[in-house]
């Protein structure tokens, strides 16, 4: 039908024919170079990419798992109830340690018993017997507050209780949290839960032992780890360790697809891993 | 003055109720840090209030080797030089100064197990000496000397058996 509809530019000379599908291609093309930036057509290097994650100018704390590492003694969890004061022998901390089994079968079993803060001891992986020749493979996957950048669990805070600070670190007023537990519900790690003791009975959490890296000591369960899996820094110092472990490895981060940005990186995670 | 105005009078009452309320209660120092109401919207008293929370565990050995210079020798050339004295020893907290002036001493075989039980998903290897690789020692608890505690005849500071 188009085709049909000839315009001639040039009438009664040797013109150019051009039909009204070629001026609007010209002109859609004409209009999506328009739109493309310059930059676009730039090569990022792996710094400049680096640069467009706003992490702030200053200090950034953070911190690197190695998952390979860990053997589950749990005196990382151990470490940090005594630490912060969480009740020993009530089932919540702030750190914990989870034991991944996958059999032959494919099935897969998940446990932390305790929350590891007496260490795996046995293979007994909820409570089952399990031969070792049924194993697939194993391993251990410490997990705490990720200290995200856009942390979820501060957004639902109703009274402003809850905030992450310049330097990174998610902590909870207690003064002033009402202990609704929206925040609780709202992280997708789990890694918040009420406080057991009656006098305090507030939102709790990790803090990166905030009490400790400000005074430029470790967090207690990296101090406590013996195997070299926690390591805590800023990752915005090109000297730090943790700097260092995230640019030299290939690191993930837990369920990245929340969008949340979490600040823990793990190395040797896997696809079972929650 | 026309009573339809009756309401507008009873708006601004409450509105001047809830911001004297408002200066009452929340504290002077609660603000949107650098503007960003959605996740640094808080009293900045609080992280003082965090970075004065009691720091319990010393860190490092240093700190212990200080006094207990022979502890302190003996396992910093062990195969247990990255194990803490306070993961055995609990933390240090005061101690001497303020107390405790003794610590206790975890000898529990479970308290060894937590590295030591053989576990088919446990790293076999332990990289982290200076001197290089070395093999984890594992046991199975169910069948090496059940009934005895493991220092009865393995030396902890020196990683190895008693002389």
């Amino acid at each position: 039908m188009m085709s049909t509809r000839q315009i001639s530019r040039n009438k009664g000379g040797d013109g150019v024919k051009q039909s009204r599908r070629d001026i609007l291609k010209l002109g859609a093309i004409t209009i999506a170079g328009a739109v493309i930036p310059l930059s676009a057509f730039e090569l990022l290097t792996p710094e400049a990419l680096a640069s467009t994650k706003k992490h702030g100018a200053g200090k950034r704390w953070g911190f690197v798992v190695n998952a390979t590492k860990c053997v589950g003694c749990g005196m990382c969890v151990k470490a940090c109830k005594t630490e912060n004061e969480v009740p020993f022998d009530v089932n919540v901390s702030r750190t914990w340690v989870e034991r991944y089994v996958q059999l032959k079968d494919g099935e897969v079993i998940i446990d932390s018993p305790k929350e590891a803060r007496n260490g795996f001891i046995k293979n007994d992986p909820q409570g089952r017997q399990v031969k070792e020749e049924d194993i697939a493979k194993g391993f251990f996957v410490p997990k705490l507050c990720n200290q995200c950048e856009k942390p979820s669990c501060v957004q639902v805070c109703p009274v402003g209780a809850t905030y992450r600070t310049e330097d990174g670190v998610v902590l909870v007023d207690r003064t002033w949290c009402i202990g609704c537990a929206y925040c609780v519900q709202n992280c997708p790690y789990g890694a918040r839960f009420i406080h057991p003791d009656p006098k305090v009975n507030v939102a709790e959490k990790c803090t990166f032992c905030y009490h400790r890296i400000t005074k430029g000591l470790n967090s207690a369960c990296s101090d406590a780890c013996a195997f070299g899996a926690r390591k805590i820094g800023d990752i915005n110092d090109p000297e730090s360790e943790v700097h260092k472990l995230i640019t030299n490895n290939r690191v993930m981060v837990l369920k990245p697809e929340y969008g949340n940005e979490p600040m823990v990186f793990y190395i040797g995670l896997d696809h079972i891993v929650r | 003055m026309s009573h339809a105005w009756r309401p507008l009078f009873v708006v601004i009452g409450l509105l001047a109720v809830v911001f004297i309320g408002r200066a009452v209660f929340v504290p002077s120092d609660f603000s949107a840090k650098n503007g960003d109401y959605k996740y640094q919207w808080h009293r900045e008293g609080n992280e003082d209030d965090w970075k004065n929370f009691k720091v319990k565990y010393k860190g490092g050995k240093e700190y212990c080797g200080e006094c207990h210079d022979d502890e302190f020798t003996w396992i910093s050339a062990s195969k247990h030089a990255n194990v803490q004295c306070e993961n055995c020893h609990g933390p240090a907290l005061g101690h001497p100064e303020e107390g405790p002036e003794k610590l206790a001493i975890d000898r529990s075989r479970d308290l060894c197990l937590r590295c030591h039980a053989k576990l088919p998903y446990r790293p076999t290897t332990y990289n982290e000496l200076p001197s290089g690789p070395i093999r984890l020692a594992m046991q199975d608890p169910d069948e090496h000397n059940t009934d005895v505690e493991c220092v009865e005849c393995h030396d902890v500071h020196k990683a190895d058996f008693k002389e």
